[in-house]
């Protein structure tokens, strides 16, 4: 190749500012990138993935600053450029599709309006004639009603269909490079595929250049052409996706890979006759009148995993809050050890309250920012064990060391003192701690990297195994179920679609919607998307529409 | 849009009630305001027997509860009974015949207030958002500082001093406008402008610093979302960025500090009211209490209080129909 790179970032370091002094978030990384070529950018949460992929636009976020190096586009320095300059690109040469489209949108207009405000504002195309190509791209991107979805607001279109109407919106001036920060992240696997497939499509059509940005290795093998690793600012290796899938050089690289291989035994099967743990029994749930939940039944045994799995709206949580007795069923009831529980959670016993504990999804908002690890974790042990003085403290000790944090260096710290993956295993402690039978995990993993949620499967996995816990475990996530279930339920829309032991779940037959659920998980084979795709039968280059522009 | 209807028919419904609450509450505070009205008329000359006959002619003589009743049955009409003070007592006649009613002596100078609570909402509302909007635009520069310096000593400053500096300013080192704003039935409206505009100068400075800064706290605040960013990574001016896509999302408190901003100017404008020597409600109201007049009393209190509730019920609604979440449901 010898035409100039598009894109060329070279020696970029970028500091982010806390109390007063400016930390490194990049330490100087290249970046070249050409005509039509796609980008993987990947690494954990705080590797500077978004940073990055801002600054490839000359943009910085408050309190951001980018302290060396160059940013040069198609031979403009953005670094040194006017603001007028940068303004004359951004979207309109570069454009940028954020991860979350439901925030990203302005809730005060519609989306039309948003869609042509780039190319009328940036004089590429005329009000009609800029709505006439917004039709046209929302077709390419196949999205239902193509002719008057943009005349919606918002908040009247669902997560995935948003996500295709940013990356319209993008395409909206015909962007010779686009920046995609994570667009995929916040949706379900069934609408991830649409919306990647939709941006492959896309890219592919109009040989848009991209820099992909996301967390998720099967993901970025679908869409990238290479794949640069970031590992805390600094770069770690870059390679041909290929290559880099079948041979990866440094050892991070090929431990991010490993991952996804932590599978438990499989456990023998449940002796007929054993009583449940805990039982939901035909339960049907509302918010107000709204019906969530539809006769849904299932059993969790001691020193088990039941896994639960499900879109967003499934009713997943809704049934750990009718099990906890937050949210009182309208019909059937809950067993605990065969002994019917009270509806509502203020007229269960102590000891019934203690036996059903729960871990949460964001760790951050669960523990109370100001009281110290100790105090957090000694408080269920003396509300439910009635222990006080040395007592308390060293059953404390002991669950600090149950959950492999030292205590005398974590008993007195703050929860904002620790990391994301620590804090959760402090959640897991508090849920030890009153010693309970069977304990609810909502999705305490997903806001977790790759290596680090691992560690916390491995850990619950240990805990289960010493202490003959039985989880529910709620995810979306189908490799977590892989590694951690014994059982499988399927819920879809408050109702129950299939259950039974893990093994079984995933050897065919399936239920036709297990079967979408579980073909839907992105894999780390490059064609993976494309056979998917052709699988289904869905036209995936959209070769009828050849471009016009 | 049903739900939108259900949520106002719920709030005009609370709007109502609370009036009626407020109405108690005036009736009950206004008479057990210490002092007598039949006293305060004879003075000197206050007999047992002369007292308890003007208590008599007027009904002061009847329960309190039938009172409140007698005048909420006629405010309701229209009719806020008839002033103490206009009453013909010379002849102890028990006739009020030569009376002037509540609502003849209210209406006109209602009318003026009115009038000048306007023309400074026409003046302060656009000047204070436009104002929060550069601010917000330009913030933490120069210009900030001196627009949130000048609005906030302007609202710190007592009103009849900032009158006084403006007459200084414009009528008397420079007479562009007159510094006496009486006004008359038969004044043209131009006219009328021309009177009013040092008053609503003066209202202007007092009402500007609270909605300017919220107009620019509510943008402000709203910048760090993904959305505002969005805007600017397409490129968008600064201009285009607050004004298309901060200030919709910001109207809702917006609105509620304009609302209370023109309640105050209905209800609180006595001291310009007398520097200008300008015939508003609040001087007639201020004077009633001093005499005890308490049918007016009570009927300027009924009309503040409906203007702040109303005020503040256009607001509510106002910042309902401004979220498309309740305009246009799923």
């Amino acid at each position: 190749m010898s035409e100039e790179p598009l894109l060329k970032m070279r020696g970029v370091k970028l500091e982010g500012r806390s109390d007063e002094t400016w930390n490194p978030i990049i330490n100087g990384i290249d970046l070249t990138l050409m005509r039509g070529e796609v980008l993987g950018l990947i690494g954990e949460s705080g590797a500077g993935k978004s940073t990055m992929g801002l600054a490839a636009m000359g943009y910085t976020r408050d309190g951001v600053r980018i302290s060396d190096g160059s940013v040069e586009f198609d031979g403009i320095d953005l670094l040194k450029a006017s603001a007028a300059v940068k303004r004359g690109l951004l979207g309109k040469r570069i454009a940028y599709v954020a991860q979350s489209a439901a925030a990203s949108f302005n809730p005060a207009h519609k989306l039309m309006d948003q869609h042509v405000e780039g190319p009328v504002q940036h004089g590429v195309n005329g009000r009609g004639a800029s709505e006439e190509d917004g039709i046209e791209l929302y077709r390419k991107l196949r999205l239902p009603n193509p002719d008057q979805i943009g005349f919606r607001y918002p908040h009247q279109v669902s997560g995935g269909q948003l996500q295709r109407c940013m990356t319209a919106m993008a395409m909206s001036c015909r962007p010779d490079l686009i920046i995609f920060d994570e667009p995929t992240t916040a949706l379900d696997v069934t609408t991830q595929i649409e919306v990647l497939a939709s941006i492959r499509d896309i890219v592919e059509q109009f040989n848009t250049a991209a820099i992909y940005i996301t967390h998720d290795l099967a993901v970025v093998a679908q869409m990238a052409d290479r794949i640069k690793v970031l590992l805390k600012g600094d770069e770690v290796e870059t390679a041909d996706t290929a290559t880099m899938l079948s041979a990866p050089t440094q050892e991070y690289t090929k431990s991010l890979w490993a991952v996804r291989s932590f599978e438990r035994p499989l456990k023998p099967a449940v002796q007929t006759g054993s009583v449940p743990v805990v039982s939901v029994q035909k339960v049907d749930a509302a918010y107000g009148k709204v019906p969530v939940l539809h006769d849904v039944s299932f059993d969790m045994h001691a020193g088990r995993t039941v896994a639960v799995v499900g879109e967003s709206g499934s009713g997943k949580s809704t049934t750990a809050r009718c099990i906890t007795g937050l949210l009182p069923p309208k019909a059937g009831q809950i067993m605990l050890d065969g002994e019917a529980l009270p509806a509502d959670y203020r007229k269960r016993s102590k000891d019934q309250l203690r036996q059903v504990q729960m871990i949460y999804q964001m760790a951050d908002t669960a523990l109370n920012p100001r009281m110290s690890i100790g105090q957090i974790i000694a408080r269920p042990v003396q509300f439910y064990l009635g222990l006080t003085g040395a007592e308390k403290r060293k059953k404390v000790d002991r669950l600090l060391e149950q959950i492999e944090l030292e205590p005398t260096e974590y008993y007195n710290r703050l929860p904002s003192e620790l990391s994301g993956g620590q804090k959760q295993r402090i959640g897991i402690a508090r849920a030890l701690a009153a010693e309970p039978k069977f304990i609810i995990c909502d999705e305490v993993t997903s806001a977790l990297d790759q290596l680090v949620a691992e560690g916390i499967l491995r850990l619950l996995a240990r805990l289960q195994d010493e202490l003959s816990l039985s989880y529910m475990f709620i995810t979306h996530d189908l490799a977590t179920v892989k590694a951690i279930a014994d059982e499988v339920v399927v819920m879809k829309d408050g109702r129950v679609v299939e259950q039974g032991p893990k093994a079984e779940m995933f050897t065919p037959p399936h239920h036709a919607y297990t079967d979408l659920l579980l073909s839907s998980v992105p894999e780390m084979d490059p064609d993976w998307l494309t056979n998917l795709l052709a699988e289904r039968g869905v036209d995936n280059i959209g070769d009828a529409a050849v471009d016009k522009m | 849009m049903g739900n939108v209807l259900t949520i106002i028919f719920q709030r005009l419904a609370l709007g109502l009630l609370t009036l009626l609450i407020v109405s108690v509450v005036i009736f009950v505070a206004v008479n057990l305001l210490p002092g007598d009205f039949a006293q305060s008329i004879l003075g000197q000359a206050a007999t047992p027997e002369a007292v308890a006959s003007i208590r008599r002619d007027l009904g002061l003589d009847q329960p309190m509860v039938t009172r409140y009743f007698d005048w909420l049955g006629g405010a309701l009409r229209g009719d806020f009974g008839s002033s103490f003070a206009r009453a013909n007592f010379a002849s102890f006649s028990g006739t009020n015949s030569g009376a002037t009613t509540v609502a003849e002596q209210i209406a006109p100078l209602f009318a003026n207030t009115m009038f000048l609570a306007m023309v400074t909402a026409a003046i302060a509302v656009p000047f204070a958002i436009i104002l929060g909007i550069l601010a917000a635009l330009y913030r933490n520069s120069v210009f900030d500082r001196a627009t949130n310096i000048f609005t906030l000593s302007s609202i710190s400053s007592p009103e009849f001093f900032l009158a006084y500096i403006l007459i200084l300013f414009f009528a008397v080192l420079n007479p562009i406008f007159p510094s006496l704003s009486t006004i008359f039935d038969d004044m043209s409206f131009s006219e009328r402008l021309e009177k009013s505009m040092l008053p609503a100068l003066t209202l202007t400075l007092v009402v500007t610093a609270h909605m300017m800064r919220m107009t620019r706290a509510a943008i402000i605040n709203l910048l760090a979302s993904s959305y505002i960013e969005m805007a600017r990574l397409k490129g968008l001016s600064p201009m285009r960025v607050i004004v298309i896509h901060a200030l919709p999302n910001a109207l809702a408190p917006i609105i509620n500090v304009i609302a209370l901003n023109l309640a105050y100017l209905i209800t609180g404008v006595v001291v310009v009211e007398v520097v200008f020597v300008y015939p508003g409600i609040g001087q007639l109201f201020v004077d009633s209490v001093k005499i005890r007049d308490i049918p007016v009393v009570q009927a300027c209190c009924l009309i503040f209080a409906t203007a702040f509730i109303l005020l503040n019920l256009t607001a509510d609604i106002m910042s309902i129909l401004s979220n498309p979440r309740l305009r246009h449901p799923k």
